[in-house]
């Protein structure tokens, strides 16, 4: 059973005031309106079953199924074979096609050496922090199939995503903020990425947009009733509620419904601070690739992602498009890289010097690869493949300038092979989190991320 | 014998090594191969090096001349009249790394052959077409499968209670909870029932009145009557045709790289509302939708409905950036196979494009029967991919005319048709003639001209059938074998008799047909599922977009199949099946709960209760519109989208993006959809993608949706809207309480509701003399005040100076919040003329009130926008205020964001 880390209500407020600008009166009022209305916060901190390594996760989620051979994954054998016909049919019906080499040169990177790309001179500064997970392989080769695959470990069914597994497992160090958000979630398996399926609603992802002229969060403050008489009236609502919630005999949702107020009565006061980024300093701005058109978008996604990590936010997605590179490989892969390597840098950069980055797990990757062979002979492009691919890891308890598994010349995975279900698992392993003892019962049954697969990847912990 | 050379490019299998293969081998060469080198490879090699037993190791394959020569992984196995160039010769020899075949060196006798066949040009006569993947799919076997079984009715199974049903649904429900030891939950409450009904059926609340009414009628007809009433209203074809509007990937902009809008796309929108309105029977419905513009009409207005429907198939989300003509073209008749496929059958039949369908007995020969049919059509949305020579996107004369109206109905209509005439003939000229800089301005000048009024968005005939090959692993210039227009063979028997498609014909008003006979296992099943959804929440077939073997399975198919002839028996008629569905008992259970029942069905798959639902963010905009009286209700205004230029892509979510969720007061469904850029009042609550097709909605919690029923503008603005209609007549607390709570929870408070709401509202009135003002108000007023002197005194105010200003602008905002006749005119302007003259101590000269009128014109208009006020006065008056809070308290209760 978990039990609350913190039951004393000072010690709660403790950690929910820890480290930001909290406005004590408005922590205080909210905290005893939820007392006075006998709600219990889901989110409240949890123990892991073992010590953990990591407190939390940003994700980075690369949509489209990046190429693992023109990036992270170094495999001389393209080269070798280049032009040559592989047969392999990586998904059925489709044909092999000419084997095609690296679109870009890799290049020893760090004192591990590791071979990375040269299209990410920011990021292969910190190869020694990264290991390169070679030989992930999934189920589906399918975008939304794959995509929700990754998140929730399902392709039939409806399954919480990992995120909310995590905020369900641990709860959350900031009561206000979401546990789990998730910026820019890509469209292909919508909802289902951040949801929380049979998990209580609280569990959900909190979708934000980083959209270049809009705020984030909208309607984050009210320009009509200051915070106390606002409480006044939220005291007044949840009076309401609770007689629902007497009616519907404890309807979750209407219990997620009472939960997502008090959360976001409690993010007014903390959002604005957290999303503020003009109060960075230039150096850092200009470090996350803030002043530059290619990178602004995934930039400030990164910056935000280290302000709410350092404010206890559990789970960070945050999200980039278009991996999905069947023609114009070369040119759509190299603006992917200009967008994303200094942001992604700069962010382990940011995390290490406050030293944060080894509690913090950094997980990389989409949801699944590219074939070592052609398109088709018109087009630069690779297709779909999901028997390889390549992930990567950084910070959180993971060894740190190590490559880990390999494919094969037909892009297979053949060595040190891992699943999206072992690499779930090993997620929650840094997090103290048991996958096999992390269950939920629903419909008579104990559910789990992992159902009945997953191994945790001990080669690669540090 | 197939040529060599270019054409070959076009094959998987590139082989662009077979130069000089190309004329036949000699007699006496093909004997030397059939005797002397076939059977060591047969015998030998086969077994791992072979295309047709699928075991191609090393990338190579020995069974095939191209397949020989264009060797594997190591290189060319065989090159013509090299010896030592031929990879096979070193294996064979077992004298370097490779050693072949690994069972042993054979006879030197047999490699000397080799070496004397290679030398002969390695004359080889096997060959092979390249070929399509065997399909492997049992089509007659796939029949079988529930879903594509006809439905039958089936005598009614019996219940052990046999009081409790009302009808034929309810026998099949209740038998499907005895079955598994449910009980089903008690009626629900007459307020209950009145708000579920009314939320369904229209995507409203009933009004205070209607509650009363519904409360007051004892007679046994009264909840008939309400249904019939709701069926008949205007708001029902509102309600519905959203739903529909889903399921078509409905959109008022093209989206994907080039954004450009459908300025008509409404047209095929109201037309949707107007067939649920009208009752048009489903099949018809459908017929018109695939091919109205083939089918015979009474009427001119009947035949400018068959042409609008088939703006069913234009409306899709197409790439104009899309660089491969054909390409474009299989994606644009893909487009169309997804949503007629997936909305009328539940079947995702595109993923057949590319190969077999993985999970359903589809092959893709029966994909590109259908796309022979759509390709045969020709797509009229408007649009053109990939303009030359500096050509718009938009042309009308890539719309539909439609029959019925004139393109110019203006006295000057012959003029504008002659302008508009000449210039396009000037501008097809132009681009022939690669004229950059004319086809620009012609471009322009066009765009000058108006809009013919006679557009729509839909499909034509192309004249001619197209002659379509599979496209192996859906690359359109990978040709395998050719098709026929067709249907999905294992929706019909083998020896069924299907509609015969004409040369020359598309096959569509075959294809519509063929959706609507009876004997269509799925369209009448896939419909009766989407009305069952969106009445319990939950389709029979939860997955209501896929029927096939990867969707879930139907939890009462004896039920399913009920309704699915029953509809059909009741000529298609929509309206029927609802009336049907929402009269049974089923339907008007409470969502009461009971443990054993949920522990041993906890998502009421059993229907055991009701279903507290969510409302759509259409229905949770419409009400809090309809509470407050702003609702405007009647025929639907034009789209703005007609009044964009249609040339203009929406590429900035600044330019021609409005908020007209926001500012509009027409329903929701009126409200344009633009692909790429999420409204994101929509988008919070849950609005679908829209370009492709969505049955059912994500229903998500979150922090968003709490802050803005909280915070927004929009639900303060209706809240003060809906006070003040309510104090427009007397009466007395308790009784508006009374009325609020019929308004927005359709019920009656509770004595301790009703308790509670009074006290709030009174300590609220009393409250607001010294209630701080939040913190973005006081900023806010700032930020204006402190610009008003800059303008004023040419220079940036001091501490001090701003100070006493603010102090000035609170006495002002203090007199009109105890009495709002205190000063005469608006009292931001009065508070800025009294800073102004206490400033400059002297009456501001003519120059400096027109800089000032200016500053303050511009600030009011920006804030206007914000639907703010300058001069935040908590309300004019403090009962307003007070009451307009307590309503915007109930619109953020959870209550109000569902029916029970």
């Amino acid at each position: 059973m978990m039990q609350h880390m913190l039951s004393d209500r000072r010690g709660f407020l403790r950690t929910a005031a820890a480290g930001f600008g909290y406005t004590a009166f408005a922590g205080l009022a909210a905290m005893d309106s939820l007392q006075a209305n006998g709600a219990k916060n889901p989110l409240l901190p949890k123990a892991p079953h073992f010590d953990p390594k990591a407190k939390r996760v940003i994700f980075m989620f690369m949509q489209g199924g990046p190429t693992q051979h023109d990036t992270f994954d170094y495999n001389p054998e393209l080269i070798k074979y280049a032009g040559k016909h592989s047969e392999m049919k990586l998904a059925i019906g489709t044909q092999g096609g000419k084997i095609l080499p690296p679109a870009f040169e890799f290049k020893r990177s760090g004192e591990s050496g590791l071979p990375i790309a040269e299209i990410f001179p920011h990021l292969r500064q910190h190869a020694d922090e990264m290991c390169l997970l070679n030989g992930m392989h999934t189920d589906s080769p399918a975008h939304p199939q794959a995509s929700i695959f990754a998140h929730t470990g399902s392709i039939t069914f409806v399954r919480p995503s990992i995120g909310a597994w995590v905020v369900y497992g641990l709860g959350t160090e900031n009561q206000d903020l979401p546990g789990f958000v998730t910026i820019n979630p890509p469209a292909v398996g919508g909802a289902l990425l951040y949801g929380s399926a049979f998990l209580p609603a609280s569990y959900q992802g909190t979708r934000l947009n980083v959209v270049e002229g809009q705020d984030p969060v909208e309607n984050i403050r009210n320009a009509r009733m200051g915070f106390d008489v606002q409480r006044k009236e939220l005291d007044f609502v949840q009076q309401l509620n609770r007689g629902m919630l007497d009616r519907t005999e404890g309807d979750d949702q209407v219990e997620g419904v009472i939960q997502s107020y008090e959360l976001a009565f409690r993010m007014q006061s903390a959002v604005p601070e957290a999303m503020d980024l003009s109060s960075e300093p230039e150096s850092v701005r200009s470090a996350y690739g803030l002043d530059e058109d290619a990178s602004r978008n995934f930039g400030t996604q990164c910056l935000l992602a280290r302000r709410m990590a350092e404010k206890g936010v559990r789970f960070i997605e945050i999200g980039h498009r278009g991996w999905d590179q069947h023609n114009s490989l070369r040119q759509r892969l190299k603006a992917n890289a200009d967008a994303t390597d200094k942001p992604i840098a700069a962010l382990i950069a940011d995390l290490k010097q406050r030293g944060m980055l080894d509690e913090t797990l950094i997980v990389w990757g989409g949801e699944f690869g590219r074939s070592t062979y052609e398109q088709n002979d018109k087009s630069d492009g690779r297709r779909h493949n999901n028997r390889g691919f390549t992930m990567w890891m950084a910070g959180g308890g993971i060894k740190g300038g190590i490559r880990h598994g390999r494919s094969d010349e037909h892009g297979v995975a053949v060595e040190n092979r891992v699943h999206t279900h072992d690499l779930h698992a090993t997620i929650l392993h840094q997090l103290g989190l048991d996958h096999e003892r992390l269950t939920y019962r629903y419909a008579g049954r104990d559910f789990r991320l992992t159902d009945v697969h997953g191994r945790v990847v001990k080669e690669i912990l540090a | 014998m197939r040529n060599i050379g270019g054409i070959l490019l076009a094959v998987p299998l590139a082989l662009a090594t077979l130069a000089g293969a190309a004329e036949s081998p000699t007699g006496e060469a093909l004997e030397f191969f059939e005797t002397k080198i076939r059977p060591v490879l047969a015998v030998n090699c086969y077994t791992c090096h072979s295309a047709e037993a699928k075991t191609r190791m090393g990338g190579l394959s020995l069974d095939t001349r191209d397949g020989i020569r264009e060797g594997g992984l190591r290189g060319h196995a065989v090159v013509p009249g090299d010896v030592e160039g031929s990879i096979v010769l070193q294996a064979l020899r077992y004298d370097g790394t490779l050693k072949m075949p690994p069972t042993g060196k054979l006879p030197d006798e047999v490699i000397a052959n080799f070496e004397e066949w290679i030398k002969m040009g390695a004359p080889d006569p096997r060959e092979v077409k390249v070929k399509q993947a065997a399909s492997t799919i049992d089509v007659e076997r796939g029949r079988q499968y529930w879903a594509f079984v006809p439905p039958q009715n089936k005598p009614l199974p019996a219940v052990a209670d046999a009081s409790w049903p009302l009808g034929a649904i309810d026998h099949h429900v209740l038998a499907g909870m005895e079955k598994r030891g449910l009980r089903p939950a008690p009626d629900a409450e007459k307020t209950d029932l009145l708000r579920r009904v009314t939320f369904d059926l229209t995507g409203l609340p009933p009004t205070a009145e209607e509650v009363d009414a519904f409360l007051q009628d004892k007679d046994e007809s009264a909840y008939r009557r309400v249904v019939d009433r709701l069926l008949e209203s205007d708001r029902f074809g509102e309600r519905w045709g959203r739903h529909w509007l889903d399921v078509v990937r409905y959109a008022d902009t093209i989206g994907r790289t080039r954004n450009y809008p459908f300025p008509v796309a409404w047209r095929y929108r109201d037309y949707v509302i107007q067939s649920f309105n009208e009752d048009k029977p489903y099949d018809r419905f459908v017929q018109e939708q695939i091919a109205g513009d083939l089918l015979p009409f009474d009427s001119p207005e009947q035949r400018m409905d068959n042409q609008i429907a088939t703006g069913f198939l234009a409306i899709g989300a197409n790439d104009l950036n899309e660089p491969d003509a054909k390409q474009f073209d299989m994606d644009v008749a893909d487009e169309m196979i997804n949503v007629s496929t997936r909305s009328m059958l539940a079947l995702s039949v595109g993923c057949a494009r590319c190969h077999d369908h993985k999970f359903d007995p589809i092959p893709t020969k029966d994909y590109y029967a259908l796309a022979t049919i759509f390709r045969s059509s020709e797509l009229r949305n408007g649009l053109r991919r990939r303009p030359q020579f500096g050509a718009g996107y938009f042309h009308p004369n890539r719309l539909v005319s439609l029959d019925g109206l004139p393109d110019y109905s203006s006295a000057d209509g012959a003029a504008i048709r002659a302008e508009r005439d000449r210039i396009w003939t000037a501008l097809l000229a132009a681009q022939k003639a690669r004229d950059r800089t004319k086809t620009r301005a012609l471009t322009r000048e066009l765009r000058e001209v108006p809009l013919p009024e006679n557009l729509a968005i839909g499909v034509t005939e192309a004249g001619e059938t197209a002659a379509l090959k599979v496209n192996i692993g859906g690359d359109p210039h990978t040709l395998g074998e050719p098709v026929e227009a067709g249907f999905v063979q294992v929706l019909y028997p083998a020896d069924a008799e299907l509609p015969p498609i004409k040369k020359g014909d598309s096959g569509r008003l075959q294809l519509a047909e063929w959706l609507t006979r009876r004997d269509n296992p799925l369209t009448a099943r896939v419909m009766a599922n989407r009305v069952w959804h969106h009445l319990f929440g939950k389709g029979l077939v939860a997955t209501v977009d896929n029927f096939g073997s990867s969707g879930r399975q139907p939890t009462n198919q004896a039920l399913l199949d009920y309704l699915a002839v029953q509809f059909m028996d009741q000529e298609w008629s929509v309206k029927s099946l609802i009336r049907e569905i929402v009269s049974s008992r089923a339907y008007r259970l409470s969502t009461g709960f009971d443990k054993d029942n949920f522990e041993s069905d906890p998502d009421n798959d059993y229907l055991w209760r009701a279903n507290l639902r969510r409302l759509e963010v259409e229905s949770l905009r419409d009400s809090v519109l309809f509470v407050s009286g702003e609702l405007e209700v009647g025929p639907p205004p034009p789209s703005p989208i007609y009044e964009i230029d249609p040339n203009q892509q929406f590429r900035t979510a600044g330019g021609s993006l409005k908020s007209w969720e926001l500012e509009e007061s027409y329903r929701s469904v009126y409200v344009p959809v633009i692909r790429n850029h999420g409204n994101r009042f929509f988008e919070v609550f849950d609005f679908p993608e829209p370009s492709e097709t969505h049955g059912t909605r994500d229903i998500t919690t979150g922090p968003s949706q709490a802050l803005f029923m909280m915070n927004s503008d929009f639900v303060r603005t209706h809240a003060l809207t809906a006070a003040e209609r309510l104090l427009a007549s007397r009466s007395n607390d308790e009784a508006r309480v009374r009325t609020m709570f019929r308004q927005v929870l359709s019920r009656d408070p509770s004595a301790e509701e009703s308790n509670k709401a009074v006290t709030h509202v009174r300590a609220t009135m009393a409250g607001l003399d010294t209630e701080p003002r939040p913190e973005s108000a006081v900023v806010a007023e700032q930020e204006w005040v402190r610009g008003l002197l800059a303008v004023a005194l040419d220079r940036e105010p001091h501490g001090d100076e701003m100070t006493s200003a603010m102090e000035t602008v609170k006495a002002v905002r203090r007199s009109v919040e105890r009495d709002a006749d205190s000063v005469s005119g608006d009292p931001t302007v009065v508070a800025a003329q009294r800073v102004v003259s206490e400033f400059l101590g002297r009456a501001p000269s003519r120059e400096e009130r027109s800089k000032v009128s200016k500053y303050l014109r511009e600030k009011q208009a920006s804030a206007r926008k914000a639907k703010e006020r300058l001069l935040a006065v908590a309300s004019a008056n403090p009962e307003h205020e007070a009451w307009s809070r307590l309503y915007h308290a109930l619109f953020n209760s959870a209550e109000f964001r569902y029916r029970n």
